[in-house]
C-alpha cells in the first residue's frame, strides 16, 4: 500500500507547474506530509523521491539538513510549541519559560507529552521580539507568553 | 535633532482597519506607483531607484539600483527575482509588521522591482515561522491575481509576472541570498561560493536578483514620490569619503531588550541610540540604565553604554567598532545583565545555525560556545579569554577561509564583548562564579 494519498500525490505534482525543477517541490512536499502525518516516514522519503525524479537519498539529504523536519522514529504531538531563546527573548525570561515547561511537563527540549498531544521544541530567534518572551504554536505565533498563559493556551487547544 | 514628528512612511497604513485588503490600499492610492512604473522603461525604473540612493535593509546595505544593473543584457531566457523574507537575524522582526499589516505595498514594489529587472517569475522566500505571513500573503496575491496586477498584461502594459510563494524550514542560514537559493532549489541550504553572483547564475542557474522585504517597500514610494523625496530623508553621503554611498530614506527599527516599549519604530536613517531608545521606546526599563546595546541584530557586535549617541546609520556603528548597522534590530541591555550570559547566548546561536561547510566556522562557534559553557560552569581560566580572542579573529575572512557572512557575523559578538567588557570577564573567571540562568540541553 502507497503511504501517500492518491489526492497528496496530487497536490505534490500541482507544485511542479511553479517551478523549473521537480526536486524545488521538495520542501512543499516535505511540509504536506509533516503536516499530515507528524513525520515524514521512510516510505514517504521513497515516494516523494519517485514522484519529483529523485533518489531517496537526494530527499533525505535535504530534509535532514532542517531540523525542523522529523523521522517516523521520532513524530512530533499533534500540537508543537517551540519556545524561543534568542537574546531578546532571553533578557525577559525566555529560557526561565523553556526551563519552567520542561519541569512542568517533565519534557526535555524535543520531546513529546506520553499522551502525544505536545511537543516542546527550543528555538532561536521567531522573528516576534517585540512580544519577548514568544513560542510558536505549530506556524502561529504567540506573543509575551508566560508559563500560566502557555498551559491555558494548550488547555484551550484540547478543549 | 529629536524626530517626534516624523510622518511615517511604510507604517504609515498598519493601524487602519483591513490594511492587508487590496480595496483599501488601492482607496488610499495604492499601485499608482506601479502604474507610473509600467508607463517607463524598465531602464528608466532602474535609473530613478539607483538616484534615490536606496540601499538594501536585509544587512549588507548593498546600493539596490546598482544591484539591478548587475544583471547581464539581453538575456534570453527566465529571469527570476528572490525576496528574501527569512528574517532570522535575532532581534529582527520588521519584515513580519510589513507583511502581516500592508503586503500590497511590498507586492507592489515586487511587481514594479521585478518590471525594472525584467524578471518573470518571482519567488518569495518566507519562513516557516511566519505562517500569519504566509496566509496574509496568499490572500493578497490571489487578490492581485484577480485584479489584472499580475498574471498575463499587468494593467494592459503587455508585462506578464507570476508570484511564487515558497516556505522556508526553520534555518537562519536560508537568509543568506545563496542559502536561500539552494534551499528554494530543494536542497539543503548550503551557501554557495561566489563568484558567480546570483545576478549572473542565481535560481535554477539563471540570473536573479535577491532583495529583502522592507527594500520592495522602499521602491513602492520611491516611484511614487520621487528620488528627490527619499534623499530629503536621512543622512547624506560623507563628502570626503567616495566609497560611501550616503544612509537614505525612511528605516525600520526593531527595538527589543530592556526597554518599557519594545516595538517597531519608523524613524529617517540616523537617528542615536539614545534618542531611539530614551524617546520613543519608552526608555531602559526598571529606571535602570543601558549597559550594552546591539544596534542591528546580534551580528553586529555590541555598543557599551557610553557609545549611545552613535548615529544608526549604516556607517555610525562602524565607527564604535561593531560591523555595521546590519538589520537595525536594536537589543538593549540593562546594567544588571551578565555579558557573559549574553555573549554565550550569541555563540550558541551562531554554533546552532552554522551550516557546517567551512571548518573555521563550524569548529570556531562550535568551540567558543562551549568555552563559554565552561566559563559560565564556574571552570574558566583566564588564559580562555586569549583564545576567544583568536577564534573571533580567525574565523571567518571574506574573501578567503569561509564561503559566507555568517562567521564573520559570528566573531563580532566576541570582539566586541571583550573589547569593550573584558573585566567583567576576568571579574568572573577569577571568582569561579556561575551563571545563574538555567540551561538546558536539547535534542534539536
Ligand atoms: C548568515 C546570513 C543571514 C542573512 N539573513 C538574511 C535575512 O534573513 N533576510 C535578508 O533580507 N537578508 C539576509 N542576509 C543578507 C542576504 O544575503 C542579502 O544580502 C539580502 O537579502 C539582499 O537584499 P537587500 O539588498 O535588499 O538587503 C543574510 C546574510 C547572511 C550572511
Ligand atoms: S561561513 Fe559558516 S554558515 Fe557560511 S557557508 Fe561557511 S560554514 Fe556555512
Ligand atoms: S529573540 Fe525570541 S522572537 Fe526574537
Amino acid at each position: 500500500m502507497s503511504e501517500l494519498s492518491e489526492d497528496t500525490k496530487q497536490k505534490i505534482r500541482d507544485h511542479f507547474k511553479d517551478y523549473p525543477t521537480k526536486q524545488a517541490v521538495t520542501l512543499p512536499a516535505l511540509h504536506m506530509i509533516q503536516d499530515q502525518k507528524r513525520c515524514v516516514s521512510n516510505d514517504a522519503i521513497k515516494e516523494v523521491a519517485e514522484l519529483l525524479e529523485l533518489s531517496a537519498s537526494q530527499v533525505h539529504d535535504t530534509l535532514s539538513f532542517y531540523g525542523y523536519f522529523r523521522t517516523e522514529e521520532n513524530p512530533i504531538g499533534q500540537k508543537r510549541i517551540w519556545v524561543c531563546r534568542s537574546l531578546p527573548c532571553m533578557l525577559r525570561g525566555g529560557e526561565e519559560l523553556l526551563a519552567e515547561l520542561c519541569e512542568r511537563w517533565n519534557l526535555l527540549p524535543g520531546g513529546t507529552t506520553p499522551d502525544g498531544k505536545v511537543t516542546l521544541e527550543l528555538a532561536e530567534c521567531l522573528g516576534a521580539c517585540d512580544g519577548a518572551p514568544c513560542i510558536l504554536v505549530d506556524d502561529e505565533l504567540s506573543l509575551n507568553m508566560t508559563v500560566d498563559k502557555v498551559e491555558s493556551d494548550v488547555a484551550e487547544m484540547f478543549r | 535633532m529629536e524626530n517626534g514628528t516624523f510622518e511615517p512612511v511604510l507604517l504609515k497604513r498598519i493601524h487602519q482597519k483591513d490594511s492587508d485588503k487590496l480595496a483599501t490600499y488601492k482607496a488610499d492610492g495604492g499601485y499608482q506607483a506601479l502604474k507610473k512604473a509600467l508607463a517607463m522603461k524598465p531602464e528608466e525604473v532602474i535609473d530613478v531607484v539607483k538616484a534615490s540612493g536606496l540601499r538594501g535593509r536585509g544587512g549588507a546595505g548593498f546600493p539596490t539600483g546598482l544591484k539591478w544593473t548587475f544583471l547581464p543584457k539581453n538575456v534570453e531566457g527566465p529571469i527570476y527575482m528572490c525576496i528574501n523574507g527569512d528574517e532570522s537575524e535575532p532581534g529582527t522582526f520588521n519584515n513580519r509588521i510589513l507583511i502581516e499589516e500592508d503586503p500590497h505595498q511590498v507586492l507592489e514594489g515586487i511587481v514594479i522591482g521585478s518590471y525594472a529587472t525584467k524578471a518573470t517569475r518571482v519567488y518569495f522566500y518566507l519562513r516557516y515561522e511566519y505562517g500569519r505571513c504566509y496566509r496574509t500573503l496568499k490572500k493578497a496575491v490571489d487578490e492581485m491575481y484577480a485584479n489584472n496586477l499580475l498574471g498575463k498584461n499587468i494593467l494592459g502594459s503587455g508585462y506578464d509576472l507570476d508570484i511564487v510563494l515558497h516556505r522556508g524550514a526553520c534555518a537562519y542560514i536560508c537568509g543568506e541570498e545563496t542559502g536561500l537559493i539552494e534551499s528554494l532549489e530543494g536542497k539543503r541550504a548550503w551557501p554557495r561560493i561566489k563568484p558567480p553572483f546570483p545576478a549572473i547564475e542565481g535560481a535554477f542557474r539563471r540570473p536573479t536578483v535577491v532583495n529583502n522585504v522592507e527594500t520592495m517597500a522602499c521602491v513602492t514610494h520611491i516611484l511614487q514620490h520621487g528620488p528627490e523625496w527619499f534623499q530629503s530623508m536621512g543622512i547624506a553621503k560623507d563628502a570626503n569619503n567616495p566609497r560611501d554611498a550616503g544612509s537614505y530614506g525612511p528605516k525600520l527599527y526593531c527595538v527589543s531588550g530592556h526597554v518599557n516599549k519594545p516595538g517597531l519604530y519608523e524613524l529617517p536613517l540616523g537617528v542615536t541610540a539614545r534618542e531611539l531608545i530614551d524617546v520613543h521606546a519608552g526608555g531602559v526599563w526598571k529606571g535602570r540604565k543601558a549597559k550594552a546595546v546591539v544596534p542591528g541584530g546580534i551580528s553586529m557586535g555590541f555598543m557599551s553604554g557610553d557609545e549611545l549617541d552613535t548615529k544608526l546609520d549604516f556607517s555610525g556603528p562602524g565607527t564604535v567598532g561593531c560591523l555595521g548597522l546590519g538589520t537595525a534590530a536594536v537589543i538593549v541591555l540593562d546594567d544588571e545583565t551578565s555579558m557573559i550570559d549574553a555573549l554565550y547566548n550569541c555563540c550558541r546561536f551562531f554554533a546552532h545555525e552554522s551550516c557546517g561547510q567551512c571548518t573555521p566556522c563550524r569548529e570556531g562557534t562550535a568551540w567558543s560556545t562551549k568555552i563559554l559553557e565552561r566559563i559560565r560552569a564556574g571552570h574558566g581560566k583566564l588564559s580562555d579569554l586569549d583564545t576567544l580572542q583568536e577564534i573571533s579573529a580567525t574565523i571567518g575572512t571574506i574573501p578567503g577561509t569561509t564561503i559566507c557572512g555568517l562567521a564573520d557575523g559570528a566573531a563580532w559578538p566576541i570582539k566586541t564583548a571583550l573589547k569593550k567588557f573584558r573585566p567583567e570577564f576576568e571579574e568572573y573567571i577569577k571568582s569561579g562564579k556561575r551563571s545563574e540562568s538555567k540551561v538546558l540541553a536539547g535534542a534539536h
